[in-house]
């Protein structure tokens, strides 16, 4: 496979930081330190690219009603500016995705798949699209993905020089009221010195933040223009190591970790995302109804003590003695940064599933207790 | 600072410095970089034998975890307490502050030189 490079590749190099291979592209997995990175997002900011992210976008007066279609939730009760997590289904109820989806039009959305399931969604999207009017574009090669994420993040925007609102003042001066303004999973569609960016209040990493999403070819002097309007607010590039640990203090599944074609969304907990009540037929709908067998594992929070952490593919045992069983296993796992102690998550026998009940990891030959807790790990203040 | 070209290093990234019979260990700069930031460190007692090509002890950072090889034959004379109470010595200071343990030895298997080991990690 020809390894891809981001737009913001010669930034990343020239910064210094590490790479690893995800989903193909050389992603940065961090520039100086991953608790630093970490600490930096729960304390100021953090400027991530997520270039390799896929962008699969719908047009044409029925995109509605094609994406009710295609997707576990209701997309068509969103208005226009605000998005919405969802999950693409198959026929089974197993999870080929998890998405969000932006409404940035009457009749025109635009889906981020993650960056390994980026042709298969854009092939759902378009098989599933079939009967209705509406055309599917993959334009993930022209589009770029900044986040920046932290309590600091919307005073790094502020300070940063050549923004503008669609349909606002020229000289942006009506900024500041459109950014404070902007609730969490809502967008605007703005511009960067001319050029056209949407702006939305989303995030993976349990903070308050900002994700941008602009042609490649403007992605380095809007990653410089934010970088240095950040560092009086002690900005720094974060990596994909980083965004790992927090987005798993935040209890925010991962695509091959907690979810995959073998998990049904309840068994995640993510009941919710489904929309039964909605009207008509979508993917997946006939085995969601039927719902998963009365043992199937359910996905759990796991709290340790000391400083050893379970990782994924590590087993969970219902007791620390030799003859006690199985009963589970870590997919997602760290010591956690903020927290001090070991954290995981982990998908369990239901009836071991219980908040309080003490569990053990197996740590390479060690049986280390660990109790079930209520997800997520960590809930920045409001 | 530690003279790195006086010192002789593994293929699994660890150095060692002779003095006498005793062997110091510890992990490279170029190990605790691909680590990432070192989180616990676990070390083998003093007094235990161990054997060249054996783990004996584990190193985990926030991101993976990178098994100890002993690099000697010989006896455990002191593990270092400080890294294990502080695991950030390993990147901040790998050559120095950050050893590992302290190995009664009275052979050495081949090991590379200063030059070979960068050669092998392409610096």
């Amino acid at each position: 496979m020809t390894e891809r490079l981001s737009p913001l590749d010669g930034v990343h190099r020239a910064a210094g930081a590490s790479f690893t291979d995800f989903a193909g592209w050389q992603m940065p997995v961090r520039y100086s330190s991953d608790l630093a990175e970490h600490h930096a997002v729960r304390n100021a900011a953090g400027i991530f690219d997520l270039s390799h992210m896929g962008e699969i976008v719908l047009i044409g007066p029925e995109s509605a009603a094609a994406l009710d279609f295609a997707l576990a939730g209701k997309l068509s009760a969103i208005e226009i500016g605000q998005a919405k997590y969802s999950l693409l289904l198959a026929e089974d109820g197993g999870i080929i995705d998890d998405l969000v989806v932006y409404r940035t039009g009457d009749d025109r959305y635009m889906v981020v798949a993650n960056a390994s399931n980026r042709e298969v969604v854009a092939d759902e999207f378009r098989a599933r699209a079939g009967g209705f009017d509406t055309d599917v574009y993959d334009e993930s090669d022209d589009v770029a993905l900044i986040a920046v994420q932290g309590p600091a993040s919307r005073e790094i925007l502020l300070a940063t020089a050549g923004f503008t609102i669609e349909g606002g003042h020229p000289d942006g001066e009506d900024v500041p009221e459109a950014l404070a303004s902007l609730r969490y999973y809502r967008a605007i569609a703005g511009a960067f010195r001319g050029e056209p960016m949407l702006i939305a209040r989303t995030g993976y990493t349990g903070e308050d933040g900002f994700e941008l999403y602009i042609a490649p070819e403007h992605a380095t002097a809007l990653w410089e223009a934010l970088t240095e309007a950040g560092a009086a607010h002690a900005l720094v590039p974060a990596g994909l190591a980083s965004r790992d640990t927090l987005r798993l203090e935040a209890g925010m599944p991962l695509y091959g970790h907690e979810l995959s074609r073998d998990i049904l969304p309840v068994q995640a907990g993510l009941g919710r995302v489904v929309a039964l009540s909605k009207e008509g037929d979508f993917v997946g709908r006939a085995a969601i109804e039927q719902g998963p067998a009365a043992d199937a594992p359910v996905l759990v929070g796991l709290a340790a003590e000391g400083r050893r952490a379970g990782r994924a593919g590590y087993e969970v045992f219902d007791g620390d003695g030799a003859d006690s069983a199985p009963v589970g296993v870590v997919t997602s796992g760290a010591l956690s940064p903020t927290l001090g102690h070991p954290i995981a998550m982990a998908f369990v026998a239901p009836d071991v599933a219980d908040p309080g009940r003490e569990l053990y990891l197996d740590v390479r030959g060690t049986r280390v207790p660990a109790s079930v807790v209520a997800l997520p790990f960590y809930k920045r203040n409001a | 600072m530690t003279d790195q070209t006086a010192l002789q290093y593994t293929e699994e990234h660890e150095w060692i410095r002779v003095d006498g019979d005793v062997a110091t260990i510890g992990i490279t700069d170029y190990a605790a970089e691909k680590l990432g930031d070192v989180v616990y460190v676990d070390l083998p007692a003093a007094g235990s034998t161990v054997t060249a090509g054996t783990v004996i002890g584990e190193i985990e950072s926030t991101k993976s975890v990178g098994e100890l090889f002993a690099p000697v034959d010989g006896e455990i004379l002191e593990a270092n307490q400080a890294v294990v109470d502080s695991p950030e010595l390993v990147n901040s200071d790998p050559f120095g502050e950050g050893w590992l343990i302290k190995v009664s030895t009275t052979s050495l298997p081949k090991l590379l030189s200063h030059d070979e080991y960068r050669a092998l990690t392409g610096e």
